[in-house]
């Protein structure tokens, strides 16, 4: 995992062993745990990772393994706005692809990444649900529908 | 009289939510707040027209209605008795204005029996479900049959599972009831990961009730006194309705102690899914419940003998259960005379893609795919021509003009080199490339792909090198006999049903779209004018008047020329962004 340490923030870490806690300690709610964990972080560093493995009493490397196996799960913290285009079938075929390249192009971040001054961060995600206004993109819990190449700017000046 | 709003999620993301307050605020206003009541329900199924406004009980159908709207509703429609016709649907060929939903096409084939309460009642109002009898079939199964006897009716309605197996429900559930323990689980699968299909998401947020209602039964039926649904983290809305639905239930004694007096306990909880569509796959959504990866495990043993914490486990897909407590009320003999010789009553379909109307719609086994693009489905978009549908998303492959007058059923999909999948259908026209497609999905599954066994992790990955490769221009002929072959070989010796099916994709479009294929690695062309790579931009003398405005929009500096003289583009630094040909005010550039 990353050499460099990050400092939690210890009421935070406070709230994550209450989680712990709630679950009574049980490896087998691991899953519910790093839900409950991301919402307090936003995201699973190796340290949250480090934490909930020794209130679980399970390895590290378990813990790791569960946060790299599910796509919700993300070590790395989201920007601000996070920005989710949806890349699911019905998408794809009404141009999703295209849309995606514009916000690469104009963000100057790949898939994955969150730009240097933290706003926005850019992903995938696959179907959510609302395919009569595909192209679908989602910036927070905001959904846009219908969404061309000409639209990005639109929708990321609303957040500038 | 009742306003009812579509409440579900594609509804919601144009507004229905500032719709139903701004109905809610002019009412308040006119002092009709206890004549007129408006309900937020679940989806109407109609997407593509949405957000949608349904008037009882003179069964009016507002289309695209905004917030603005709500006034000119009030005042026309609740108060002077007369129709906004500008927000009623037009027939797209008789341009004529059709006001009750039963006779717009995209209803009239249409058959609702699990979505039967989507777009019909409050999903957060317990009564208004009892209302539409919920919880009868619950309180007729405990009360007049035996286990063994519910069991029966079920086998005898036919009914199969609708997440993607089609394994009969009846027989699961029946050994399931067979293998003793102190503790058994039911347990519901609402992890709908296949992209393009919304189906249970739907039924989870216009009707949860039934489908809490199908697992007591399913509890009493087996044996179990516990059940769990595995829904998607990212389904926050049905996860809401679902909490509230079962907190009701509880309070109204259908779930809990004793239900209804009689004796038999029940109680539902919720396990969230973090994301993996393998988790669709039964063993691998148990391992998930149980805080692990979710890697599917080899069968035997199956679930309904050693399934969630090695107890005996009954897995139902959301779907399914939804269609089980009408089997109840109506009896197996109602439902087994709906649809084909193998396959009982209807199939929830989501129509998305190149089409007129997106949607969620629901037709018997049996209507023909030409029915649901055609009639359904109003043809397809901008008048271009149909080439493909897709159904089973990443685990089925894509049919053709010659499969759309086959009747939609499991067997007749898996003849034609498909499958049913949980039913998402995607449609696609002359502008789709097939083997991109093909491409699309491989890139999916090599995502998706758990990495447990060789030929799903590995196998997958040079599948999708092999269709990159072709997609770029650089594939040739002997690639796609190796394609062929690899695909046969995952598909033979994968672990489980995502390996087993992931090059669905592949080898149906090599089946039906073979020249196209040939295009690719033959001609150097994508006749969809997709693949990137094979597309050339092109500046016509003729027409080029040297204004330079293409040169100085070229990201790239790829396009040289005098000023007023004509301009050339260096294929080699040429990325095909295209911002040239949008920019050329002449129509000096074309694309070949």
């Amino acid at each position: 995992m990353s050499s460099v340490k990050i400092k939690l923030n210890p009421k935070e870490v406070e709230k994550l062993k209450e989680v712990c806690t709630s679950f009574n300690n049980e490896g087998g709610e691991l899953i519910n745990v790093l839900h409950k964990a991301q919402g307090i972080f936003g995201y699973l560093p190796a340290e949250v990772q480090e934490i909930v493995a020794a209130e679980l009493n399970v390895p590290v490397a378990k813990v790791y393994g569960v946060v790299t196996f599910y796509s919700f799960f993300t070590m790395i913290p989201k920007g601000l706005h996070p920005i989710s285009v949806c890349t699911g079938t019905a998408c794809y075929v009404r141009g999703a692809e295209k849309v995606l390249d514009e916000f690469r192009r104009r963000l100057k971040i790949q898939v994955g990444e969150t730009s240097a001054d933290g706003k926005f961060s850019l992903s995938c995600l696959r179907c959510v649900g609302a395919c009569g206004l595909a192209p679908v993109v989602m910036v927070g819990e905001k959904v846009y529908g219908r969404v061309s190449p000409d639209g990005v700017a639109e929708i990321l000046a609303e957040y500038e | 009289m009742h306003l009812l709003v579509c409440g579900g999620t594609g509804c919601r993301a144009s507004a229905s939510d500032a719709i139903v307050g701004k109905l809610q605020k002019e009412l308040d206003e006119k002092n009709l707040q206890d004549e007129v009541q408006v309900v937020m329900t679940g989806c109407f199924g109609f997407c593509e027209k949405g957000p949608i406004v349904k008037v009882l009980p003179d069964n009016t159908f507002y289309v695209q209605v905004t917030p603005d709207n709500a006034k000119e509703i009030i005042e026309e429609h609740v108060i002077k008795g007369r129709k906004v016709e500008h927000l009623l649907y037009k027939d797209p060929t008789t341009k004529k204005e059709i006001s009750d939903s039963k006779h717009m096409g995209f209803y009239k084939k249409q058959l609702r029996i699990a979505l039967r309460n989507c777009g019909v009642i409050n999903p957060e109002n317990i009564d208004e479900a009892i209302a539409r009898d919920a919880y009868s079939a619950l309180a007729k199964v405990l009360g007049e049959m035996t286990p063994e006897q519910a069991i029966q009716e079920m086998i005898d309605s036919g009914l199969r599972g609708r997440g993607g197996g089609g394994f009969p429900t009846g027989l699961k559930w029946k050994i399931a009831l067979s293998n003793k323990a102190d503790q058994k689980y039911v347990v519901c699968n609402a992890d709908e990961g296949d992209p393009g299909a919304f189906m249970d998401r739907s039924i989870l947020e216009g009707d949860p009730h039934s489908v809490i209602e199908a697992m007591a039964i399913n509890g009493y039926c087996i044996g179990a006194t516990k059940g769990l649904v595995y829904i998607r983290a990212e389904y926050p809305l049905a996860i809401e309705r679902l909490k509230t639905a079962i907190k009701q239930a509880r309070e109204y004694g259908l779930l809990g102690k004793n239900i209804l007096g009689t004796g038999f306990d029940f109680d539902i909880e919720l396990r969230y899914g973090a994301g993996a569509f393998v988790c669709g796959e039964e063993t691998a959504l148990i391992h998930s419940m149980e805080g692990e990866r979710g890697e599917p495990t080899f069968k035997p043993p199956f679930p309904a003998e050693s399934g969630y914490l090695g107890k005996p486990t009954n897995v139902n897909n959301v779907e399914t259960y939804a269609n089980i407590p009408v089997i109840y009320l109506k009896g197996a003999n109602w439902f087994n005379k709906i649809g084909t010789d193998k396959s009982k009553g209807t199939k929830v379909f989501a129509l998305a893609g190149k089409i007129n109307n997106v949607g969620l719609i629901e037709v018997p086994m049996g209507t023909t795919l030409r029915e649901v693009i055609y009639e359904i489905g109003g043809g397809i978009k901008d008048g271009k021509k149909f080439k493909a549908v897709q159904t089973g998303g990443p685990s089925g492959g894509c049919l053709t003009e010659k499969h759309l007058d086959t009747p939609i059923d499991y067997d007749n999909l898996i003849a034609s080199g498909s499958m049913m999948g949980s039913g998402g259908m995607i449609v696609m026209d002359e502008d789709d490339c097939m083997v991109s497609i093909a491409r699309f999905y491989l890139e999916f599954t090599v995502e998706e792909s758990c990495g447990k066994c060789s030929p799903c992790r590995i196998g997958n990955k040079r599948l999708h090198e092999q269709l990159d490769v072709i997609c770029k221009g650089k594939g040739t002929k002997d690639d796609l006999e190796k394609l062929k072959n690899l695909s046969l070989v995952i598909k033979d010796t994968s672990l489980c049903g995502l390996g087993q099916t992931s090059p669905n994709p592949v080898l149906s479009t090599l089946d039906n779209f073979y020249h196209e294929y040939i295009e690719h690695v033959h001609d150097k062309k994508c006749r969809a004018g997709v693949c990137k790579d094979l597309m050339k931009y092109l500046i016509d003398n003729e027409h080029c008047v040297g204004c330079t405005a293409c040169a100085r929009v070229c990201p790239v500096g790829a396009i040289a020329g005098e000023r007023k003289g004509p301009h050339t583009i260096d294929q080699t630094i040429c990325i095909k962004c295209g911002a040239c040909m949008e920019k050329c005010k002449f129509n000096a550039i074309s694309v070949q």
